[in-house]
Order: structure tokens, then C-alpha cells, then sequence
């Protein structure tokens, strides 16, 4: 039998994107198994975010393929030869890959339960009452159960960023990435997030998290990931990259983050 | 019990003689006065026949006038509408060959007065005497008609004002769906929502609450715009009008009773944009001026009627 955990569920190669002429991914490397959580750092302007959106193909590459789940991401190959998705494709293959965003991106003219419910029932054509019964499962389960009927406008950061990663999960994704989704908010509030995704790390989920928050990469990280200036720097267990960093780069970040 | 406990007050609750704003009184004394030096003015002006007035404010042609008013009113902002949103689109679009052709619309029909765009509309018929469906530049005809038969002057007026309106509404939607953060776009995009879902679920509907305050304005000046189609005798409210007029000679008095049918008709159009702010405006702490809170307060009073009647 195939060993299904030798086989990453997240496989990027050789990953370069250009802006214009600033190349901003220059070959960047990344693997990540299934239940895997990897945490990406590296000072701003690396490139962390942009490879996050290259991942679910909110950016096109350049060069080099991204795999989720042993399918070319944004391509598709036939004959030898790569032929661009329709729209259409690359929204169905974005179905599982979650993303939640430094902003959160609520939707602000839906309630937090029409914005859990919205994607299913569009998307999957799922019947309104039988997604809104998962859209409550899904906020009982990050805590916000007496929340449902409160507009993104009405909620704290925490809980608007808690209603957004609900609202990723409830498309039954197989990957859920994070961009700094505790950045934009108050040091009091990061907590309740963090808590929530430390839940979703125990319950298996797949997951690829930006962060700068050294106490859950430390905890949950089963890799960490270093970037500077558009290219991996260093990899390794939490242990090894955080508590004994190899290269400078990565020292010199650590000492300022801490 | 005491006496604070029984007024339900604390003993810390502010007691204070509320701040006076004399400079309202002024204001409202001065313009009343003004107010009523006007219709003084107006009502005791010998040369003004309150009769007739009276006489032509429910005459048939008036009212038949006034009906089409509305009617080509709704009937061009909603055509026009529809195409605004595709106009709109066709600008923001990646296509450059779309987006110039949307661009070089709406420069052109912005660019000429809407009197010259009318009467050109009116005077199809002389440049193409007759309309043929058909096969372009083959012999395949499927029908053929006289421009004039096919296009009469409230047609040709509709299609004007339709034309003219979507070059205007267009703009106002496209501000609207600049307005609409791109992070919501990218929300929508990462939940597996197609472009067309997206645009039609997320952008569409937050871009509303921008589009409808100027659309509001714009539909009443398409009420007011309506009148410009007496250049080609649509016999719309101010045509009707000028058509007794030159008969019994009393003009002034017959646009005294248009401008009321005019002013009813505009503040009647209030309504309906009310209530559309309020359902496009969910999820956001916007304030009601003035006119919104009547609107709000009559309606729920009727409501409460209507409950109470049983
Ligand atoms: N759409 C874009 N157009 C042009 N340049 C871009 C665009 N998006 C990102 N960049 C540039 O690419 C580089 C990498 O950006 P990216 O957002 O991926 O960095 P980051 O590591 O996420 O930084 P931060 O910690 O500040 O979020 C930056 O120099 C940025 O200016
Ligand atoms: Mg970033």
C-alpha cells in the first residue's frame, strides 16, 4: 500500500513570480503533508503573502508548479503541454484550498451567519436551511454561537477574523492558509484567534500560516519556514529553525520579532 | 421607596437645562416670512386665473400626460439601468477592446446635448428612410419598414433618453464598483465563487449603497428631462400642457399646474429610493437625514394602523 503520508499534500517547486521587472518569488520551495502545519516567516517584503495567493492562485506564477493534492494548480497539463484554467476551473480548485486574510474580508452587507452560509449555498448550490445549520455548527465551533445575526460592522476584530475562518471552513477545504490573521488586531484580541486555529491544528486540518506570533509557531509548528527577499532561507522543525537558527538572516529576524 | 427611585432616575443622573438654539427660531422666522411674501405675490397677481388652475389640474390630458411622464420615466431608468451595469463592466473589463468601445460611449453620448441627441433620434427617419432586418451586406432581408412607422416620436424619445442615461448611469456604477474593496473580490474568489457569482453577490450588492444616492437624483431629473421630448410632440406632461395653453392663451397658469404635478411626482420618487438605501445600506451604521426619518416614521405608522385594524 501507498504510504499516503510520503506524499505532500502541498507541493511547491521551484516558484518564481515577477511585479513587472522586481522578481519578488524567486524559486521558493515549500512541501507540506497532510495535517501538516507550516508556518512561513520572514520580514515584510519577502514574499510570504504573495506565495500564500500563488497557492490558491489568486496570482498567476511565473515559473516552477505549485501541486494541491497532486493537481497543478491554475494549469492544466494535456498532451505535454499546459493549458491555462478557465475562470471556472480555478474557482472549482480554489473550493479546497481556504484562505483567510490580515483583513478579514468579511463581508460587510451579510450577518456573520449569511457569511459563513453565502459560498456553500452559491457555490455548492447547498439548500439555505441545511447551510445555515452547518454555518451555526461552524460558529458554535469558533465560539461565536449567540453572534449569528450580528453585521461584520457590529463584531470586535477577534470575533470578525473567528466568523472568517468559519466562513473558509465552511467550504470543507482540505488546505486553510493564513496571512497574519492576528496582525490587524488588538494584543488582547490575538488570543481568541489563536486559540481557534490551535483547535483546527489539533483536529488535523492542513494548514499554512503566516505569522509573527512566536509562541503558537513554536507550539503547533510541525515546520517553519524562513524567507528573505523572495527565496527560502532556512527550514526545519520549530526546534531547529527557531531555537537554533543556522543562518544569520534568520537570527537577525528572530532577535527583532522576540 | 424614594423619590428618585420611584421616577426611575439615579441619584447621578444628569440634570441639566437642555442648550437653546435661538438662531433656529431667526431662520425659520425670517424664510417664513419670505415664504409668504411669495405666494402673497403669487395668488393676489391679477394677471394669474386661479380657476383656471383648478380647472386643468385634473384634466384628462393633463393627467394622460403626466402618465406618460411616468411611464417613459421608469421604463428609460430601468432600460438604461441594465445597460449601465453592462456598460460598466464592458469599462472595467481587461478586454481592451470592450473597454474602449465603453469608454468612446459614454464620451460621446456625455458630450452632446441631450436636446441634439432627441431630435436626431426624432429625425431617423430621414436619414434611413426605411429599417431592414436582415443579413449586413447581403440580399437576406427578414423585414422591411418605414423608419417612421416603426420608430414613432415616443419611441424615438425612449430610445434617446435610454441612451443618454446609461452613458451617465454607467459612470455612477462604475464608481460604485471601484468602491468595493478588492480584498471583498479575493474573499469571494478564495471561497470557490465564480467571477460572475462574485460580481453579482459580494461587488454588485456593496457597490448599491454607493450607485443608488445619485441614481435617486438621476431619475428625477429623467422625470424632469422628460419634458425635452415636446421637441419631437411626445405628449408628455409639459407638451399636454403647452398644447391647451396655445389654445386658451393662459400659459402661466397651465405651468403652475405641471410644476405641481411635476414637484408631486418627484417627491412621490423619494419613497422608493427610502426604502432601497435602507435594504442596500445592511451592515453599515449609515445615518437617515431628514426626509428618511419622516418616511420611516409614516410608514411605520401605517403599518401599526393597518396591525391595529386587525
Ligand atoms: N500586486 C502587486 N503589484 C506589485 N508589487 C507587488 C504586488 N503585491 C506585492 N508586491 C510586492 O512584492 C513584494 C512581496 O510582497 P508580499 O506582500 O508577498 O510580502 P510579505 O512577505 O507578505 O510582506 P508583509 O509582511 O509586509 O505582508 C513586496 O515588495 C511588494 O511590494
Ligand atoms: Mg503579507
Amino acid at each position: 500500500m501507498a504510504d499516503i503520508d510520503s506524499d505532500p499534500l502541498i507541493r511547491v517547486r521551484s516558484v518564481r513570480k515577477r511585479f513587472g521587472s522586481r522578481e519578488v518569488l524567486k524559486g521558493v520551495d515549500l512541501e507540506v503533508k497532510r495535517g501538516e502545519v507550516a508556518v512561513l516567516l520572514g520580514p515584510s517584503g519577502s514574499g510570504k503573502s504573495t506565495l500564500l495567493r500563488c497557492i490558491n492562485h489568486l496570482e498567476t506564477v511565473d515559473g516552477g508548479r505549485i501541486e494541491v493534492g497532486g493537481h497543478l494548480v491554475g494549469y492544466s497539463p494535456k498532451k505535454g503541454k499546459l493549458y491555462e484554467m478557465t475562470p471556472r476551473q480555478v474557482a472549482e480548485q480554489r473550493r479546497r484550498i481556504g484562505m483567510v486574510f490580515q483583513r478579514f474580508n468579511l463581508f460587510p452587507h451579510m450577518t456573520a451567519l449569511e457569511n459563513i452560509a453565502a459560498a456553500p449555498m452559491a457555490v455548492l448550490g447547498r439548500p439555505k436551511r441545511e447551510a445555515q445549520e452547518r454555518a451555526m455548527q461552524l460558529l458554535h465551533r469558533v465560539g461565536l454561537g449567540d453572534w449569528a445575526g450580528h453585521y461584520p460592522g457590529q463584531l470586535s476584530g477577534g470575533q470578525q477574523q473567528r466568523v472568517a475562518i468559519a466562513r473558509a471552513l465552511a467550504m470543507d477545504p482540505e488546505v486553510m492558509l493564513f496571512d497574519e490573521p492576528t496582525s490587524a488586531l488588538d494584543p488582547e484580541l490575538v488570543g481568541e484567534v489563536l486559540a481557534v486555529m490551535r483547535e483546527l491544528a489539533a483536529s488535523g486540518m492542513t494548514m499554512i500560516v503566516v505569522t509573527h506570533e512566536m509562541g503558537f509557531a513554536a507550539e503547533v509548528a510541525d515546520q517553519v519556514t524562513f524567507m528573505d527577499d523572495g527565496s527560502v532561507v532556512e527550514w526545519g522543525s520549530p526546534g531547529d529553525v527557531l531555537a537554533r537558527p543556522k543562518n544569520a538572516r534568520t537570527r537577525e529576524f528572530l532577535q527583532r520579532v522576540l | 421607596m424614594t423619590e428618585t427611585q420611584r421616577s426611575g432616575a439615579a441619584e447621578d443622573d444628569i440634570i441639566a437645562v437642555p442648550l437653546r438654539h435661538p438662531w433656529r427660531w431667526v431662520s425659520a422666522g425670517i424664510l417664513g416670512l419670505l415664504f409668504t411674501w411669495l405666494v402673497v405675490l403669487l395668488w393676489d397677481n391679477p394677471n394669474i386665473d386661479h380657476a383656471t388652475i383648478g380647472e386643468y389640474l385634473f384634466n384628462p390630458r393633463i393627467l394622460t400626460g403626466a402618465v406618460t411622464t411616468v411611464v417613459l420615466t421608469f421604463a428609460a431608468m430601468a432600460v438604461s439601468t441594465v445597460l449601465a451595469v453592462i456598460v460598466a463592466g464592458m469599462r472595467l473589463s481587461a478586454n481592451p477592446v470592450l473597454s474602449f468601445i465603453a469608454g468612446f460611449y459614454v464620451w460621446v453620448l456625455r458630450g452632446t446635448p441631450l436636446l441634439v441627441q432627441i431630435v436626431f433620434w426624432g429625425y431617423l427617419g430621414l436619414l434611413f428612410s426605411e429599417i431592414v432586418f436582415g443579413v449586413p451586406l447581403t440580399d437576406i432581408v427578414f423585414l422591411r419598414a418605414d423608419t417612421n412607422a416603426l420608430i414613432p416620436p415616443l419611441v424615438a424619445g425612449l430610445i434617446a433618453l435610454i441612451l443618454n442615461q446609461t452613458a451617465y448611469s454607467a459612470e455612477i456604477v462604475r464608481a460604485g464598483l471601484l468602491s468595493v474593496d478588492s480584498g471583498q473580490r479575493e474573499a469571494a474568489y478564495s471561497l470557490g465563487m465564480s467571477p460572475l457569482r462574485t460580481f453579482s453577490k459580494i461587488v454588485l450588492p456593496q457597490a448599491m449603497r454607493v450607485i443608488l444616492p445619485p441614481m435617486g437624483n438621476e431619475t428625477i431629473s429623467m422625470l424632469k428631462d422628460t419634458s425635452l421630448l415636446s421637441v419631437i410632440a411626445v405628449l408628455e406632461l409639459y407638451t399636454a400642457a403647452t398644447r391647451i395653453s396655445s389654445q386658451n392663451l393662459r400659459q402661466v397658469e397651465l405651468l403652475i399646474v405641471i410644476s405641481v404635478w411635476y414637484v408631486i411626482m418627484t417627491t412621490a420618487l423619494s419613497i422608493p429610493q427610502h426604502y432601497l438605501e435602507k435594504r442596500f445600506g445592511r451592515g453599515t451604521g449609515a445615518r437617515d437625514g431628514f426626509a428618511d426619518r419622516m418616511i420611516s416614521r409614516v410608514g411605520s405608522a401605517v403599518r401599526t394602523r393597518r396591525e391595529a385594524r386587525g
